[in-house]
């Protein structure tokens, strides 16, 4: 069995042209041996990447390839069970501020008490601090975020009031209004409309432009090679990872949708039915 | 839902709670309560209603965390602590009521309670619903227990105890006042520090925790100050009901508001209101259990912002309801009559001298509206100065009547040319797609339609586009 993940993990390794093995201080984000089980199944296994600065990211993959996880192991919202994430060169806890999570419309409850701006706002927190109230200062900045995604007539709405094309739009306003460096986005693009997906595209170009770095877990294969320059193929581990006009190939397709990873799949069943015996 | 269900239930033990009172007459010292004449009874009146204040607080975060169970939970586990601080003190010190004590006890098993749900939630596969029902009844249960033994030591006076099931507002003194408005104060002060900071919790815990907020710790804070609040109104409400004080206002409140920060104002004045009428109508009948009267007042609110509040209201959304029905019934009649009038030819005579009266059989044909129903939206046309009836041979349009009925028609016929031409639904199917919509639709949205249609450049005379499909 530890023969046939080491070769694995070989050949993965020599698909993206061998691994950096120390951690590079220039890099928006790099990942170590990251592994991250549920009830000791494994959702993600063995994840390596190196992500270069300025790019638009994409993360694609099957329904439960762990795209969402990785996203959350690299934010610390899901606890990892090996392996290591750095920010910048940092661990993520020292990096916060110049991350920006954009989490998943379904996540919260959108018939919360709250406007259009205060959601917004929100992404102003981490400056505030403790204690202190959400200022003009704050509003502006929340405003001027809304300005960008179209909704600045919006402002004063209550959020339930919003198409879900419109709530996406609200999550990636607070994130702008974080302003960070490297943003993390879990499907934006999932069932919108027209507008909002012209509208994010925008943005995303926006934030390249000003050398930020966007991750983005995404799902429609047919748009990727227009969204993003760089790419991370996933379906447990990384099955491939790089510039898309080198990884998106039809070989690496297959092996990430194909079913190719029997081995892999069958190794985390059996971890996890004996994980199962032994509770 | 869920919080309906906790409000009926609390309404039905408040009930149940009443109804085992004897049933105190009403005395005539009416006055003295409602005035404050009474020290005692102004104390324990402004206890109440700052109590009703912090509860209305911290049942608001509680609501919106969607942790009412949970509150639940820890007051029900308060029970056992209060009888053992009571043993406890009895055992050391001789006397046995001082409500310090007896709360601080509470406290301790309360948060205990909290802990084991943790507990359960986190080392096993026990669903969240299931640990908390687990831990309120098993914490009740001992505490039910633990009381009648202590009801049967010999040694100590137990009077007053079972006060703390179902609250009695009377045993209030000077000292039990000042820890009540010192709670309230704190629960005032720490919702307006951490008003963000809540807020951001209740709404979106992964983002918070995502900027590196404590979440943790910002969910203990929360929970020590329910404990605060449901230790220091155990004795007014009782154990049973004291998580009615929290979650009723904040319910009540949520009805009339989608502001965080109104809700939170709203749910104060709810919960002073309630717990200040609650515990004076239960001083003018000493029989009455306070805790119960004080719930079901609150209850009272609640059910008045059901059928009242503005916008989840009953009565709001029946009458726009019926408000919309209306709308659409006038401009049914408005087309049909237009459609009629139609039918010699596009840009008719719609009002004035010589236009034909548009017989009742033809309308009725339009909508299969029955005779009756017929009447029934034009005499409201009718009085809207919108048409006018000419006996048994039909009815005409007013001047304001054939503007309407050309705006009406033309807003349709736009929808219906929109549908055709931009989302391919067959001519056919189109009219009642257009039915569906049309009608709410602003006057944004057809300056839109208007710019977006080339066919809308070329209508009748009057405006009025022909119809995409053969009219009935």
């Amino acid at each position: 069995m530890r023969g046939a993940l080491g070769t694995e993990r070989a050949w993965a390794g020599a698909l993206r042209g061998g691994l950096p093995e120390e951690h590079s201080p220039d890099s928006p984000l790099s990942v170590h041996d990251l592994t991250v089980a549920y009830h000791r199944k494994p959702v993600i296994w063995d994840i390596d990447l190196e992500i270069p600065e300025g790019k638009l990211v994409g993360i694609v993959g099957p329904n439960g390839a762990g795209k969402s996880t990785l996203i959350k192991a690299c934010l610390e919202l899901v606890p990892r069970s090996s392996g290591e994430v750095r920010i910048f060169g940092e661990p993520y806890r020292a990096q916060r501020k110049l991350v920006g999570y954009v989490p998943q419309r379904e996540s919260v409850d959108w018939d919360f008490p709250v406007s259009v701006l205060d959601v917004v706002a929100m992404g102003t927190y981490g400056r505030l601090g403790w204690l202190r109230p959400v200022n003009r200062r704050c509003k502006g900045l929340a405003m001027e975020a809304l300005e960008k995604v179209g909704l600045a007539d919006y402002a004063q709405r209550q959020i339930s009031q919003l198409s879900g094309g419109q709530q996406q739009r609200v999550f990636l306003a607070r994130a702008l209004a974080q302003d960070a460096r490297i943003y993390f986005m879990d499907e934006p693009f999932a069932a919108v409309d027209a507008a909002t997906e012209r509208a994010i595209v925008g943005i995303l170009h926006e934030l390249k432009r000003r050398g930020r770095t966007c991750l983005v877990v995404h799902h429609d294969l047919a748009t990727v090679e227009e969204y993003f320059d760089w790419l991370v193929m996933l379906n447990m581990r990384v099955v491939a990872a790089g510039p898309t006009a080198e990884v998106f190939t039809a070989e690496n397709l297959r092996k990430t949708y194909g079913g190719k990873l029997t081995l892999l799949s069958e190794a985390a069943a059996a971890v996890s039915k004996e994980a199962g015996t032994v509770e | 839902m869920k919080m309906c269900g906790g409000t009926l239930c609390a309404l039905f033990f408040g009930l149940a709670a009443v109804a085992e009172a004897s049933a105190g007459s009403l005395r005539d010292d009416f006055s003295s309560v409602v005035f404050l004449r009474d020290y005692n009874t102004r104390l324990v009146l402004i206890s109440t209603a700052l109590l009703g204040v912090a509860g209305g607080l911290a049942g608001s975060f509680l609501l919106l965390r969607k942790r009412s169970l949970m509150g639940d939970a820890l007051s029900h586990a308060t029970l056992p602590g209060i009888v053992l601080a009571f043993m406890f003190a009895v055992h050391f010190t001789g006397g046995g009521r001082s409500f310090a004590v007896l709360i601080t006890g509470a406290a301790v098993t309360g948060i205990l309670g909290c802990v084991v749900v943790l507990l359960i939630r986190g080392l096993t596969r026990v669903k969240d619903d299931a640990a908390m029902g687990i831990v309120l009844s098993v914490f009740y249960g001992a505490g039910v227990v633990l009381l009648s033994v202590v009801q049967h030591m010999p040694e100590a006076g137990t009077a007053g105890l079972e006060s703390f099931l179902y609250g009695k507002t009377a045993s209030m003194v000077r000292t039990d006042f000042y820890l009540v408005s010192g709670a309230a104060v704190i629960s005032l002060f720490a919702s307006l520090a951490l008003f963000k900071e809540f807020r951001l919790l209740c709404f979106d815990e992964e983002y918070a925790r995502s900027m590196g907020w404590p979440t943790h710790a910002l969910d203990v804070l929360m929970l020590l100050l329910v404990t605060l609040v449901t230790v220091v109104g155990l004795q007014a409400v009782g154990v049973v009901l004291i998580i009615a004080f929290l979650i009723i206002p904040a319910a009540s409140a949520r009805m009339w508001t989608s502001r965080f920060g109104w809700m939170l104002v709203l749910a104060a004045g709810f919960g002073g209101a309630s717990g200040w009428l609650g515990a004076g109508l239960s001083a003018l009948a000493p029989g009455l259990p306070a805790g119960a009267v004080i719930v079901l007042t609150a209850a009272a609110f609640f059910v008045l912002s059901l059928l009242a509040g503005p916008d989840r209201g009953i009565v709001g959304r029946a009458v726009r309801a019926a408000l919309l029905k209306r709308r659409i019934e006038r401009q049914h009649l408005l087309r049909g009559i237009y459609e009629v009038l139609e039918e010699t030819g596009p840009a008719p005579q719609l009002a004035g001298e010589g236009t034909p009266v548009v017989p009742w059989a033809a309308l009725e044909r339009k909508r299969s509206w029955t005779p009756r129903e017929l009447r029934r939206v034009v005499r409201r046309a009718y009085r809207q100065g919108l048409v006018e009836t000419m006996g048994r041979a039909g009815l005409r349009l007013t001047d304001a009547g054939a503007r309407a009925a050309a705006r009406v028609t033309r807003n349709h016929r736009l929808w219906e040319i929109y549908l055709v031409e931009h989302a391919d639904i067959a001519p056919t199917h189109v009219d009642r797609d257009a039915d569906a919509v049309e009608h709410i639709l602003g006057a944004d949205i057809i300056r839109r339609l208007e710019a977006t249609l080339p066919s809308a450049a070329r209508p009748a005379a009057d405006g009025v586009p022909a119809s995409p499909h053969p009219i009935r």
